[in-house]
């Protein structure tokens, strides 16, 4: 940032605005989520309901404590290609589980 | 000649060498866990029973943990906004904090475990244990590395902020980048082992 | 000190802090921070290993040609003594690389001794199955893992990319260095697995469970198997280390002027290969912690329930997957395999362009080919685990997905085919190895098809068809292109060139023995002969006809090590004697070779930052006065 300190110390000042408000948004969906565990949804429900609350947390933690919301272009690629590799690595072998074959005896 | 771009950003990354360096590192990271995490799910389908995980780990001790760890992000990413804006004394105290909260979470963690282990629940006693056991420890390790490198950064290595500002900045950026991470690998890992 | 391989600072350029104090040897030669030494580190130490992973196939095929018989220590660590006396001789006895290599060969022959003696291991010089198995095991372990990825990233890598790109050095020098430290140790608990009661691991390089899990059944932390999975951390840290370093290198400290489609081909394929190493191998660190704990901690991870071992009941929970071993396993070990094939690829056609004088043809489309090549490469993994039960979705998958990857494969082949059409071809010994690397490679990846179709497969998994198939790629592929690569570079590093005569001595022995030890596997693989049998296939009915092969196959080898201790004594006394060369050897456009001035390269490498008007390979350029014009020559001349 080629910007002279004072903008700079005032454009973190905002960030700081930020920071906070992330945190509280955290804390609120931590309570969320504990909470809907108690209702004892079914389990698919709850995989789905549990994964998304936790892709949010995640993602505001990524976004903004780790300020991926402004790096360029070179960071999400790296992390896009990661993503694929981590889904392919994480459905395939499912996918083999299921499908299997089963062999019957004909004499 | 110098390594070039060790504290200045490269023009078209728009980033310095260690920052570069600790996003690969974190890529890495996110296929480690992500076999673990598949493993858990390849192993919790092929089983043909799997206990719901209130009904043996501790949901409100770990909830405080998921929240003592949020905290210590943000106290860490609080550190690193004080030295942007050349409060050093601020940025110790946040450090601190830090530090502090990490190892609280681990003194929460040794409770749980030692808990488990007087009840007779090892690794060894079943495949939810197991994994269990496998993904909250290596967490564990985790957090206990990104303790000792935000010590020596409020400690010993806090010299540099006097010989180079800017770069020890980075420094506390990049740990920050880390400290988060290892928050996010938590946040999945609470509802699936506690909640789930 | 008048060695050539000293790294000692020059006149600081302008600019430059004025930091150079002398450091001690220590700081200099052990502890280095330079990406040349750690390169060199890197190269002497997997060449032991390399040579030592040989050793052990030496000993492997007395077996396999004559089963039960006992063995003859005797010529099998006679030539190491020799050669290890030799090269002490040349170094003069006083401390210095010379000395330590021939300590070290030394050192290997003892190894040898010890390995074809004792009761656990080869009572009355006949070796036990259980030994056998160990020696397959760590043969391909110690090939793999300590030999070929080291010396082919860390070695070549470490050393070529920050001068082919014009920079200092590594973007992370103490992690450079960190990352040797890490493999270096992970060598030493794997060598030291041999010393343990029970012996060193016995499951395959593949270490599948449950076998690997409950051999032997111990919670002990000194049992071979333990030890390979704890010294598979330390080199998985190591690589993990050395990919973020090239990476960052590569993106960041590309010198003025060098853009992505300016790179030498070389730097590209070690840039792809390092994606690779960085997320293929976390999933392999996941499955090592959990066989770790099976063995260690008594998990069961990959212990299904019901498990009888030799009769009796296993003690554990029971409720684990033997697949998902394999699962984890093979998603590293498929994109392994591409790590061990690129970086020769990149040595390939950088000696290539350099010796046809002409540019390389396509090498955009070589670039994009790398590219998909790598991206393909992590979803192929399965085509290893076809015959695991699983259904025709799975097949069908993996199946069209191999088929896939083999396109850009063959574009990479193609265009460094079509590329020696109309050159000026320069048979030197680099060139040799690197020509031939071609067709040899071709073998391979065509010996790869029936494999990779699930049909096929069916009738030739884990026979030695597939050890054949890959050994051609590794063997006459990778480590000719490595071995190309020595000789290239050879000059750059020691300011002298290895002999061209002796080279092509090694050059024609060593590959007339390759295909007589490799193809005649093809051929018992089709017959039927498993692998992994520590008889051969004697007792196959279904086999008689091929096994006569296994003494061809064997005498072959054993000519084969004797071809390379001529490579070894041309390498060592021309880093002594060899015949001085001017700075550019080669006449080549790539930058290492501007990097000033002559061996010893000083820290820092260039004098002047260096900066980058043209693409990598602009040989013959019409109306230029020499045929090659490196790339830091301006346009205007």
């Amino acid at each position: 940032m080629k910007i002279t300190d004072t903008a700079r110390a005032e454009e973190v000042k905002r960030h700081v605005r930020v920071y906070i408000s992330v945190f509280v948004a955290l804390m609120a969906l931590t309570i969320i989520t504990v909470t809907i565990s108690y209702l004892h949804l079914s389990v698919t429900a709850a995989v789905i309901v549990a994964l998304i609350i936790a892709t949010i947390k995640g993602s505001l933690v990524a976004s903004y404590f780790m300020h991926l919301i402004s790096e360029r272009k070179i960071i999400f690629a790296v992390l896009a290609l990661t993503v694929i590799f981590f889904i392919g690595m994480m459905f395939l072998p499912l996918l083999g589980h299921s499908d299997t074959v089963t062999y019957k005896y004909v004499p | 000649m110098e390594i070039p771009y060790t504290s200045a950003v490269h023009p078209e990354t728009g980033l310095y060498n260690a920052k570069g360096g600790i996003w690969l590192f974190l890529a890495s990271e996110v296929m480690l866990f992500g076999a673990l995490f598949t493993s858990y799910i390849l192993l919790r389908v092929g089983a043909t029973e799997w206990p719901h995980g209130s009904a043996i780990l501790n949901v409100p001790l770990a909830t405080l943990n998921t929240v003592v760890l949020i905290t210590s992000s943000v106290t860490m990413v609080m550190s690193w906004a004080s030295l942007m804006m050349k409060n050093f004394g601020r940025y110790r105290l946040y450090m601190g904090l830090t530090i502090l909260l990490g190892l609280t979470f681990l003194v929460v963690k040794s409770f749980e475990y030692g808990a488990k282990f007087e009840h007779g629940l090892f690794p060894s006693t079943s495949t939810f244990l197991a994994i269990y056991f496998t993904m909250t420890g290596l967490h564990g390790l985790h957090v206990i590395g990104g303790i000792i490198v935000n010590s020596y950064l409020w400690g010993p290595g806090r010299k540099l902020w006097k010989t180079d500002p800017q770069r020890f900045t980075n420094r506390i950026e990049v740990a920050g980048l880390y400290w988060h991470f290892v928050d996010i690998v938590w946040i999945f890992l609470f509802p699936v082992f506690y909640l789930l | 000190m008048s060695t050539p391989l000293t790294s000692q600072a020059v006149e600081p350029a302008p600019g430059v802090r004025a930091h150079h104090e002398e450091l001690s040897w220590w700081r200099k030669y052990v502890f280095s921070t330079d990406h040349k030494i750690i390169a060199l580190q890197y190269a002497f130490t997997s060449m032991v290993f390399l040579l030592f992973g040989f050793m052990l196939m030496v000993l492997m095929r007395w077996q396999l040609a004559y089963p039960e018989r006992s063995i003859p220590a005797l010529p099998f660590v006679i030539p190491l003594g020799i050669i290890g006396l030799v090269v002490i001789f040349i170094a003069g006895v006083k401390p210095s690389i010379n000395s330590l290599m021939g300590l070290l060969l030394l050192g290997l022959g003892a190894m040898v001794m010890f390995l074809t003696s004792g009761e656990e291991r080869m009572p009355e010089g006949i070796m036990l199955p259980e030994f056998y198995n160990s020696l397959g095991a760590m043969h391909g372990t110690i090939m793999v893992f300590l030999g070929v990825v080291p010396l082919a990233v860390g070695a070549f890598g470490n050393f070529v990319i920050p001068l082919q790109i014009g920079a200092p050095d590594m973007a992370f020098p103490k992690i450079n260095a960190a990352s040797y430290w890490a493999y270096f140790v992970g060598g030493v608990v794997m060598l030291a697995s041999f010393f343990v009661p029970a012996g060193a691991a016995q499951s395959g390089w593949t270490s599948y469970p449950p076998l690997a899990a409950v051999t032997p059944l111990s919670r002990d932390v000194l049992t071979g198997q333990t030890m390979w999975i704890l010294g598979m951390v330390f080199l998985i840290t190591s690589s993990l280390l050395g990919s973020i370093n090239f990476i960052t290198t590569i993106i960041q400290l590309r010198t003025k002027g060098l853009t992505f489609m300016r790179l030498p081909f070389f730097v590209w394929a070690q840039f792809v290969t390092s994606f690779l190493l960085l997320l293929a191998f976390p999933p392999l660190e996941a499955a090592a912690i959990f066989q770790l704990m099976d063995r260690v901690v008594g998990t069961s991870f990959f212990l299904p329930s019901g498990l009888v071992l030799s009769g009796t009941p296993l003690n554990v929970s029971g409720g684990g997957n033997p697949l998902l071993w394999q699962h984890l396993f093979w998603f590293l070990a498929h994109p392994e395999v591409y790590v061990l094939i690129l970086p020769a690829l990149g040595i390939v056609a950088e000696i290539i362009a350099n010796n046809i004088r002409k540019p390389l043809w396509g090498y955009k489309a070589m670039v994009y080919s790398l590219i998909f090549l790598g991206f393909m490469s992590f979803i192929v993994w399965a085509h290893h685990m076809f015959l695991t039960g699983m259904g025709t979705v799975m097949s069908a998958f993996f199946q069209t997905t191999t088929m896939i990857i083999s396109i850009p494969s063959v574009v990479i082949l193609s265009c460094l085919f079509i590329s020696l059409h109309g050159g000026s071809i320069r048979f030197n010994t680099p060139m040799l190895f690197a020509l031939v690397f071609l067709p040899m490679f071709g073998i391979g990846g065509l010996t790869g098809l029936p494999l990779g179709l699930a049909t096929s497969d069916i009738h030739l998994h884990d026979t030695y068809y597939v050890i054949g198939h890959f050994h051609y790629v590794v063997a006459p592929g990778t480590l000719f292109g490595l071995f190309a690569g020595i000789y290239y570079w050879f000059p750059k590093v020691s300011g002298r060139r290895m002999n061209e005569l002796w080279g092509k001595i090694h050059f024609w022995g060593t590959f007339v023995c390759m295909n007589v030890i490799f193809f005649p596997m093809l051929i018992q693989g089709m017959a039927g002969v498993s692998r992994r049998f520590y008889d051969g296939g004697q007792q196959y009915a279904h086999a008689q006809s091929v096994l006569y092969l296994n003494e061809v196959m064997s005498i072959a080898a054993w000519v084969m090590a004797v071809f390379q201790l001529i490579f070894i004594i041309n390498f060592f006394v021309c880093i002594r004697k060899g015949k001085k060369v001017t700075e550019n050897h080669w006449q080549a456009t790539t930058l290492e070779w501007a990097a000033a001035p002559t061996p010893p390269i000083a820290h820092g490498n260039f004098l002047t930052r260096p900066v980058v008007y043209r693409g990598p390979y602009e040989y013959s350029v019409p109306g230029h006065a020499k045929d090659y014009t490196p790339q830091n020559q301006a346009r205007d001349v």
